[in-house]
C-alpha cells in the first residue's frame, strides 16, 4: 500500500477510539507513526506536538503535521481527513437521533445528568491549559484579569491574547 | 426554552463564518470561542443548547469542538451545513499549522515561541475558566449538580485520572440520579 493509502487506513481507525479527542489516542499514535512506521522520529513527534499546540484551534492538527511530512499538501490534507471523517460521520448520525428524540423524557434527564460533568470538564481544562504555563504572579494575574474581562465586560479577549502573548514575548511570563 | 430568532435563518455562508472566526480565534482551544461565537455574539443557540450540544459531544470521538461543528453545522444546514462548518473550523488552523511547520523546518528553531505560548496560556486558561463559569450559571441550583460538577473537575484537574474512565463512571450515575421519578 502507498504510504498515502496507510496513513489513512491507520488514522481512520485511530477516529474512531478518540474519545476525548488527540490528546486520549496520542500514546497510540506514537506508537503508529514512530514506532511502526517510522514516518517521523521521536525528537520530530516532539517538535510536531509543539507546532500543533502554538496553533490555533484543535491539537488534532498534529496528525495534519505528520501527513505533511510524509506526503507534502497531498499528505497533510489526507490525514486530516482521515482522522476527522468516521467520528464526523458518528457525530452526524448522533445528532440526527439527539433531534429526533427532542423531548423525550430521557433525553432530558440524559441532559441533566450530563451538564454538571460538561461544566466540571470545561473549568478542569481551565486548570490545566493554566498549569501548562506554571509561572509566576503574572501569569496568574493575567489569567485572573483574563477571566474578570471575560465574566464582566463586553471587551474581545482577543486583545487579552494579544497582550499576554507579548508579555510572554519580553520574557516576563 | 425557544431558540433565540436569530436561529432561524442560518446560511451556508454564516456558518462558514462563524466557525471560521471561532477557528482562527482558537489559541489554547476553540471551544470557548465557539461558545462565543454561538451563543453571545450570533445567538444561534441559547445557554442551556449549548451546554447540551457539548455534553453530547464529549461522549463522541473526535475533538469536542469538530463535532460541535458537525452538530451545529448540520441542525441549521444538514450535510451540507456540517460539511461548511467543519471545513470553516478548520480552514485557518490548518493553513498556519502548515505555514508554523515550515518556518520550523527552514529555521530549525520557532524563536521566542515557547515564550509567547506562555503569555497565551495563562490568557486562555482565564477564558475557559470563564466560559465554564458562564455554563455553570445554566446549572439547576441543586446538591446533585454541584456534587457531580465539582467530582468531575477534582478527578480531571487535581487528580490527573485519565478522561475516559471517569467520563463513563460518572455520567451513567449523574444521569441515573436525574432520572424522571415515578409519580
Amino acid at each position: 500500500m502507498s504510504p498515502l493509502g496507510t496513513l489513512a487506513a491507520r488514522f481512520m481507525m485511530l477516529s474512531l477510539v478518540a474519545v476525548g479527542g488527540v490528546q486520549s489516542i496520542l500514546p497510540e499514535v506514537h506508537r503508529v507513526v514512530v514506532e511502526m512506521h517510522q514516518w517521523v522520529t521521536d525528537a520530530e513527534f516532539t517538535q510536531m506536538f509543539v507546532i500543533a499546540r502554538a496553533a490555533p484551534g484543535p491539537n488534532m492538527l498534529l496528525v495534519t503535521l505528520v501527513g505533511w511530512h510524509v506526503a507534502g499538501l497531498p499528505g497533510a490534507l489526507v490525514a486530516t481527513a482521515a482522522v476527522c471523517a468516521p467520528s464526523c460521520a458518528l457525530s452526524y448520525f448522533a445528532a440526527g437521533v439527539w433531534q429526533r428524540f427532542r423531548g423525550a423524557p430521557w433525553r432530558r434527564a440524559v441532559e441533566a445528568g450530563l451538564a454538571p460533568i460538561t461544566v466540571g470538564l470545561v473549568l478542569a481544562t481551565g486548570w490545566l491549559v493554566m498549569g501548562g504555563a506554571p509561572g509566576g504572579w503574572v501569569a496568574y494575574t493575567i489569567t485572573g484579569l483574563t477571566t474578570a474581562v471575560v465574566l464582566f465586560t463586553r471587551i474581545n479577549p482577543v486583545w487579552l491574547f494579544v497582550l499576554a502573548g507579548g508579555l510572554g514575548l519580553l520574557g516576563l511570563v | 426554552m425557544t431558540p433565540p430568532p436569530a436561529a432561524d435563518r442560518v446560511t451556508l455562508g454564516e456558518l462558514y463564518r462563524g466557525f471560521f472566526t471561532a477557528g482562527a480565534r482558537g489559541f489554547g482551544g476553540a471551544m470557548p470561542w465557539a461558545r462565543r461565537m454561538l451563543v453571545e455574539e450570533r445567538r444561534w443557540l441559547t445557554p442551556r443548547e449549548f451546554t447540551d450540544i457539548l455534553g453530547l459531544c464529549n461522549f463522541l470521538p473526535g475533538p469536542n469542538i469538530v463535532n460541535v461543528s458537525i452538530v451545529v453545522g448540520a441542525r441549521f444546514g444538514g450535510p451540507r451545513g456540517a460539511v461548511v462548518a467543519f471545513v470553516g473550523l478548520l480552514t485557518l488552523p490548518f493553513a498556519v499549522v502548515l505555514a508554523l511547520a515550515a518556518l520550523y523546518t527552514r529555521y530549525g528553531h520557532m524563536p521566542g515561541i515557547d515564550a509567547v505560548l506562555r503569555g497565551v496560556g495563562a490568557a486562555a486558561g482565564g477564558l475557559v475558566f470563564a466560559t465554564g463559569i458562564k455554563m455553570a450559571e445554566t446549572l439547576p441550583r441543586t446538591a446533585l449538580a454541584a456534587g457531580f460538577l465539582v467530582l468531575a473537575f477534582v478527578a480531571i484537574a487535581l487528580l490527573r485520572w485519565p478522561l475516559i474512565p471517569v467520563l463513563f463512571t460518572l455520567a451513567p450515575l449523574s444521569v441515573l440520579a436525574a432520572w424522571p421519578r415515578r409519580p
